[in-house]
């Protein structure tokens, strides 16, 4: 009979790649309870699509925006980005569930890469977030949504998108692994969404708004990607606007990532 | 570095071993201690979790750290499966120190903490699976170690249904199998059996058993007296921190009994007068507390039949009466001559502690 402790001995074995496969588990599970649990994804995209069409039918006529472009082109660009943004609740409140469950205590325990369980958990958000740009896109497509460049225009757009949607899982992240409970989580992520999202030229032009506003709403990360996405996909020059946002994203996963890595070694 | 050999070859022997290895382990195999603890201590705040405790746990051997909630048990297995680290002293896992070591201590446990630490929108297999990739196993063997473990603990039926249909005691006997994903020679269970059944209670007693049959070590906690009793070689006992007690279960119940009769006298002076009556015979196995009295005796009933015999002359007849094996108190007040009392939850950033 072979003993249980002398099977043991296989425990300096290395597998090569061992990062990558680690965070391959992790994404396949995460991802599995997106298939399994489709409510998640049902809900979280309900949304963005009464989103589209409140702002398509009902306040967009009111709103004038520059340039005399169709409110609809102005507006999709702004949903896409609020999709994304709401979606990476998802992040927060899928760490914190861990945290709670006592499942970072096993990942802890285990010889695992360290850094797995949040690059797992931010690709997955990534995957999910693939699909749900792709069905606002034909939402947007419906309700009028016009692309004036080319299908290069349209991807690069959209890959902004998720650029920016990636970097929004990893501040997230960190609000997840800073309160470890699922309820604190969503509670604390709002205040954070907030701002971020309507105090931005996502659904408006900024000219409305009293002064100090505009300043914030001018110069944050939402409507720098808004503006490089719009850029893309109605026309006009492009490289600074792509170059702004792209900053602002990297800008976001230098800070935010060491934090959250930081967060991840000390939560239990 | 390990010596690369096919895996069958490599499962049979421990001769395989790299040089560099059996050099870290020599120590842990000549005196033949799978975990050494020394001075270990750890704070939360101002909560002191663990204030210096040393203990040793023989390979093959089942260890376990008995105490109230909040006494530092969950603490001490974090600091050993290197979730947290400790603030002072020294702990290692089979010769590997668990924090400058951490990395060769987690290739060498497996914990099932106190929450079944599972994903309940996976099945179970995909549960094990998960663990396997994580644990490092080849991904050639992980099902079939899958399938192996469903197998042993009952769970082939179960084996594809999402975590959350299962009960309790199932999910708990899936987080123990996840722990051995990796044929662990250490295993740590943080109370593996708060919460189930009877039944499954046993059954989990079986399984553990088992695996240190087949040379795991074990280190177990437990609030449970009994279940220390019928798992562990040794057992210590921890209070606020510390090891107050650290000895074979036989030398711990000798102190105890195995009978415990608890009854109550209502009224005026009446518990008063019953232990009188009583001291005679049971003088120094008698307790007071009120009007409550608590005999210990290691004659089993005889000693109710005796009990109720000197008070029926006296023609007393108890209120309430009692007769179970001893408790974790009992414990508690042989050892300190006060109850487990239970501390406050323990903030380690975390919840429960204890």
């Amino acid at each position: 009979m072979i003993r249980e402790a002398d099977r043991a001995v296989e425990f300096d074995r290395r597998i090569p790649l061992g990062i990558v496969r680690d965070t391959y588990a992790v994404t396949q599970r995460n991802l599995i309870a997106y298939r399994r649990v489709p409510q998640l994804l049902v809900f979280s995209t309900i949304q963005p699509v009464i989103f589209v069409l409140m702002f398509r039918y009902v306040f967009g006529g009111a709103i004038q925006v520059p340039g005399g472009i169709p409110y609809v082109d102005f507006l999709m660009p702004g949903i896409f980005l609020q999709t994304v943004i709401f979606g990476s609740l998802a992040t927060a409140i899928g760490l914190a569930t861990d945290m709670k469950s006592g499942l970072m205590e096993r990942f802890h325990a285990l010889p695992m890469s360290r850094s797995a369980v949040l690059t797992g958990r931010t690709l997955a958000d990534l995957s999910r977030n693939v699909f749900v740009v792709a069905l606002m896109m034909t939402v947007g497509f419906i309700v009028g949504w016009r692309i004036h460049t080319n299908v290069v225009g349209l991807v690069s757009g959209g890959l902004l998108v998720l650029l920016f949607g990636y970097a929004m899982s990893w501040i997230f992240a960190t609000v997840g692994l800073a309160v470890g409970d699922p309820e604190t989580a969503q509670a604390a992520a709002f205040p954070v969404l907030a701002p971020l999202v309507f105090a931005s030229t996502a659904f408006v032009p900024p000219d409305s708004m009293p002064g100090w506003l505009q300043v914030w709403a001018r110069n944050q990360p939402v409507s720098a990607t808004a503006e490089a996405v719009r850029a893309l996909t109605i026309g006009g020059p492009t490289t600074a606007e792509v170059l702004e946002a792209v900053t602002w994203c990297v800008g976001i996963l230098v800070i935010f990532a060491p934090i959250a890595v930081r967060l991840y070694r000390r939560a239990v | 570095m390990a010596i690369r050999q096919p895996t069958s070859l490599y499962r049979c022997s421990v001769f395989t071993l790299g040089a560099e290895d059996a050099a870290l382990r020599s120590d842990a195999l000549r005196n033949g201690h799978a975990i050494e603890v020394e001075g270990l201590r750890k704070r939360f705040g101002e909560v002191v979790a663990l204030s210096g405790i040393d203990f040793t746990v023989p390979r093959g051997t089942v260890f376990g750290l008995l105490g109230p909630n909040g006494a530092g048990k969950t603490t001490a297995v974090r600091v050993l499966a290197t979730v947290l680290s400790p603030d002072g002293g020294r702990a290692e896992v089979l010769g590997h120190d668990v924090v400058r070591d951490a990395a060769a201590v987690r290739r060498r446990i497996g914990l099932a903490g106190q929450n079944a630490a599972v994903d309940p929108n996976l099945t179970g297999r995909e549960n094990l699976r998960m663990v396997g990739y994580l644990s490092q196993l080849p991904s050639s063997e992980i099902m079939g170690r899958a399938a192996e473990l469903l197998e042993r603990f009952g769970l082939v039926d179960a084996a594809d249904r999402p975590l959350r249909t299962y009960s309790g005691g199932m999910r708990r006997r899936l987080d123990v199998a996840a722990s051995l994903m990796a044929h662990p020679p250490v295993l740590f269970l943080d109370e593996p059996t708060t919460g189930l059944d009877i039944t499954s209670r046993e059954e989990l007693w079986v399984m553990i058993r088992e695996l240190v049959e087949t040379g795991t070590t074990v280190l177990l906690t437990t609030q449970y007296l009994e279940e220390a009793d019928r798992l562990a070689t040794r057992i210590a006992v921890v209070d606020h921190g510390r090891i107050i007690a650290d000895d074979t279960p036989t030398r711990l119940k000798a102190q105890l009994g195995n009978t415990v009769v608890d009854i109550e006298l209502h009224g005026d002076g009446r518990a008063g007068r019953a232990l009188e009556l009583l001291s005679d015979r049971l003088g120094d196995r008698i307790q007071r507390e009120g009007e409550r009295l608590r005999i210990t005796s290691d004659r089993g009933a005889h000693v109710l039949i005796e009990v109720l015999r000197l008070l029926g002359g006296d023609g007393m007849e108890p209120d309430t009466l009692t007769v179970r094996e001893p408790s974790l108190d009992d414990v508690f007040l042989a050892i300190t001559g006060r109850h487990a009392d239970p501390e406050p939850v323990e903030d380690a950033g975390d919840g429960e502690a204890s």
